[in-house]
């Protein structure tokens, strides 16, 4: 079995495994309910964690993430409350703004030769300033469209909600998975991971790769934005303060390796149901704390980086 | 051989670095359906005008044809496309990936804009085999030996260029019979009617495989010949200008008075090493030959306490130290140079003045800082003695010749006034040139009454320094030998094992 494989199947194992055992504590979990509002409620973390994937499958780091959603939704309240522009309009600025935003990250990072943790962490520090620049107090956003779009969702058979927000991370995911495992654009992702060098002697377009790896990154995380915005009816600066994290925290859980080349779009889908997992139990429970989820979340990142670690010491070798 | 036809031919070739001619007017030509090798000595030009021939540099001067037409190559690349391809000594693919993307990387099928990998996995199938290869290429490359990744890499180079193979020293990590197969793929393309411009430092292998020879030396064509023309020496000769630089007279070393003994090996062992008992007196060289995976290395590491010993005691000048890690083992006075020079010797991004002061400063600690003035005048002084050739002692040693980084690493360890110093493999991947001059350094250390371990698998050279000869196989210290029973016939058969060593 390819090796790449493993951690992806321990992630599959331990989130089935821990599922059971919520479901063990609490039966009420387990419900397409419960399933509907897993999918509605980590929609934006999941979309920017695919972002984050191709940008750590590249051996980059994309650290703007969090500070671009709470831009973008900031940016969107403002173009609908106050230029009374139409929400569609309004997301379609804010995606070109994001992505515009993140080529030109990208750019630096290859042109500059400036390491992607420095360029995207000043891209943090702009993206949110931006945002309090345009607006330090959070807008409440009122449309019909916005309405509409909360108001329309799938029944699931058991009362489930399936809605726009969980079918947009789901479509995205699905694309994802086609973009890194079955195009071009993939395997010069997966290469540049592999060995910069090599891929650029390989004909591997490093340039043009790199700056599309950040423009589609922050153009999921403008979408995650767009999403957070319809989510929560609100833009604020602040939003979606450190989700750059737990992004990072589902790549890595979902089986991607940290320093690039290896790893699976589909592993970070539990990675971020791993997490949202966690977040519903102690919801159910009602007596834990809140902040057992973090501790949940750095006992399994620690177990995952271990387990990487001995999968990729143990490598067969054949001749 | 028969039919000389000119692939790609370079003319009158002239590259300048700064003040440095690196090229002066060099003419190359590459043969459809021969093996050209290309000698030189480090920094005689050899890399430079590979990397004219493939794109990487362009030239200052003079002209590149490909079947007679000129042609300008921006970057290899762009030579690719003219049907240049070249393999390195790294091997510069993904190891990440599978073999066949390996293949097809930038190439791929697509259907519907989507990679075709069914017919990619056939397609590499189908290509390797060609190259004697059957494997599965679904499998990531890192997965395979060195020498299967050598040939996925020609194989990539050959379907993307097909004209002219470059192979840039594709043996240096191969063991013998890894070595047989690469030259079979390439006796295979020669006779396709590829021109191949083969690079090695190897001259047993440039006469297996080559069928011309051109020699450069400082930047000037010395001569291109066919080498049933020539022997090893002459070879030699017209890469050094000079004959071979060290002399063969073992028993000129041996028989002489020796000193004290210096440092005490008792029953040092590891798991998986045997025991061994060793003495080096002051002024004395002990070769170590034997195999690969001999446990040659491992000895090594255990006396400098990169690895604890399980068993054993060592005493220094008749005093027992305990030697349990490295800074111990300079605090008692021993050096040692690694057999990875670049990895787990040289500090590349430092400069070389402070790659040599760096274990000196170390036994000092943390509060004698050595002011710049010291540092200055010790770098200047080592890198005399040594005639380490850098420009300045300012520049990062990593830009430096193999040659010259092994003496930078023997200077730090001179630098701390050494009682023992460990060599592992001091010449490997340097040029004949430099090598001779490591071997002479050996000597001057040794007169100079230095205890030095020194391991090496070339068995003329540890003849030529050694007083003494530990011989190692399975991991064992099997035989020593003195005196007159040092010579190569007599290593050979020790490291055979089919003659038991004199007591």
């Amino acid at each position: 079995m390819n090796r790449s494989l493993r951690p992806l199947l321990a992630t599959t194992l331990i989130f089935l495994f821990a599922y059971m055992l919520a479901v063990s504590q609490q039966p009420a979990m387990l419900s397409t309910r419960v399933l509907g509002n897993f999918l509605t409620d980590n929609a934006f973390l999941g979309i920017a964690a695919v972002g984050m994937t191709f940008v750590i499958l590249s051996g980059g780091i994309d650290l703007s993430v969090g500070a671009v959603i709470g831009f973008t939704t900031v940016l969107v309240a403002v173009l609908i409350m106050w230029l009374q522009l139409h929400p569609l309009i309004a997301f379609a600025i804010a995606l070109i703004v994001a992505t515009g935003f993140g080529a030109v990250m990208g750019a630096a990072i290859h042109y500059l030769k400036v390491p992607s943790f420095i360029v995207t962490l000043a891209g943090m520090f702009l993206a949110r300033g931006g945002a309090s620049v345009l607006s330090p107090d959070s807008i409440g956003i009122e449309h019909p469209f916005f309405s509409a779009v909360q108001k329309s969702y799938i029944l699931l058979p058991g009362g489930g909600r399936f809605t726009v927000v969980g079918m947009i991370m789901l479509a995205v995911f699905a694309c994802a998975i086609i973009l890194a495992h079955r195009t071009r654009f993939g395997s010069n992702v997966y290469a540049l991971g592999g060995s910069e060098t090599s891929a650029a002697l390989m004909g591997v377009p490093v340039a043009r790769t790199t700056i599309s790896i950040y423009a589609l990154s922050s153009f999921l995380a403008g979408l995650a934005g767009v999403v957070f915005s319809l989510y929560t009816s609100a833009g604020y600066s602040l939003n979606a303060l450190g989700v750059e994290l737990d992004a990072i925290a589902a790549v890595v859980i979902g089986g991607t390796l940290l320093t690039g080349g290896y790893g699976f779009v589909a592993g970070t889908f539990i990675g971020v149901m791993l997490q949202g997992l966690v977040q519903t139990y102690i919801v159910f429970d009602g007596t834990l704390s809140s902040w057992w989820t973090k501790i949940v979340v750095g006992v399994l990142l620690f177990m995952f980086i271990l387990l990487q670690r001995l999968v990729f010491k143990a490598a067969p070798r054949r001749t | 051989m028969t039919d000389q036809k000119p692939v790609l031919e370079a003319r009158g070739i002239v590259k300048i670095f700064g003040q440095h001619r690196a090229l002066d007017t060099v003419d190359f030509t590459a043969n459809a359906g021969e093996v050209h090798a290309l000698l030189g000595e480090n920094g005689a030009g050899k890399s430079t005008l590979i990397k004219i021939l493939t794109g990487a540099y362009q030239p200052d001067g003079g002209e590149l044809l490909l079947d007679g037409a000129p042609i300008t190559l921006r970057d290899p690349l762009h030579g690719q496309t003219y049907g240049i391809g070249t393999v390195y000594q790294e091997v510069n693919l993904l190891p990440n990936r599978s073999v066949s993307e390996n293949l097809f990387l930038g190439r791929q099928p697509t259907r519907f804009g989507m990679v075709d990998r069914k017919r990619i996995d056939a397609a590499a199938k189908d290509l390797l085999s060609r190259y004697g290869l059957d494997i599965d290429v679904r499998a990531e490359l890192s997965e395979y030996s060195v020498a299967v990744q050598q040939i996925v890499a020609i194989a990539r180079a050959v379907e993307l260029s097909g004209k002219v193979l470059v192979l840039d020293e594709p043996t240096a990590s191969l063991d013998r019979n890894e070595v047989q197969r690469l030259f079979d793929v390439v006796r295979t393309l020669k006779a396709k009617g590829l021109a191949i411009i083969f690079i090695t430092h190897f001259l047993d292998q440039v006469f297996d495989l080559a069928d011309r020879v051109t020699i450069l030396r400082n930047g000037k064509k010395v001569a291109t010949q066919a080498l049933n023309t020539l022997n090893t020496t002459d070879v030699v000769r017209m890469m050094l200008g000079k004959d071979v630089a060290f002399d063969h007279h073992p028993t000129a070393l041996t028989g002489g008075p020796k000193g004290q003994v210096r440092v005490q090996f008792q029953g040092l062992s590891r798991k998986g090493l045997a025991p061994f008992d060793l003495s080096i007196h002051e002024g004395e060289v002990v070769g170590v030959a034997g195999l690969l995976g001999s446990g040659r290395t491992e000895v090594a590491r255990l006396m400098f306490g990169v690895d604890t010993s399980d068993t054993g005691q060592i005493t220094v000048d008749g005093h027992p130290v305990a030697i349990r890690n490295p800074a111990q083992a300079v605090a008692a006075g021993f050096g040692f140079c690694p057999e990875d020079r670049k990895l787990d010797g040289i500090f590349g991004d430092l400069s070389v003045r402070e790659n040599i002061i760096i274990a000196l400063q170390a036994k000092l600690g943390w509060f004698k800082a050595l002011n710049r003035d010291d540092q200055v005048e010790l770098a200047g002084r080592y890198a005399e003695a040594l005639d380490i050739r850098a420009a300045n002692h300012d520049m990062p040693v990593k830009l430096l010749s193999g040659g010259n980084q092994q003496k930078v690493i023997l200077a730090r360890w001179l630098a701390i006034d050494p009682t023992f110093l460990i060599l592992d493999e001091p010449t490997r991947g340097i040029d004949v040139g430099a090598h001779a001059e490591i071997v002479r350094t050996i000597n001057r250390l040794r007169e100079e009454g230095l205890a030095l371990f020194v391991i090496s698998s070339e068995l003329d050279e540890v003849v030529a320094y050694s007083n003494r000869i530990v011989v190692m196989r399975d991991r064992e210290m099997v035989a020593e030998l003195d005196g007159d029973a040092i010579a190569p016939d007599a290593i050979v058969q020790a490291i055979a094992g089919t003659q038991e060593a004199r007591p």
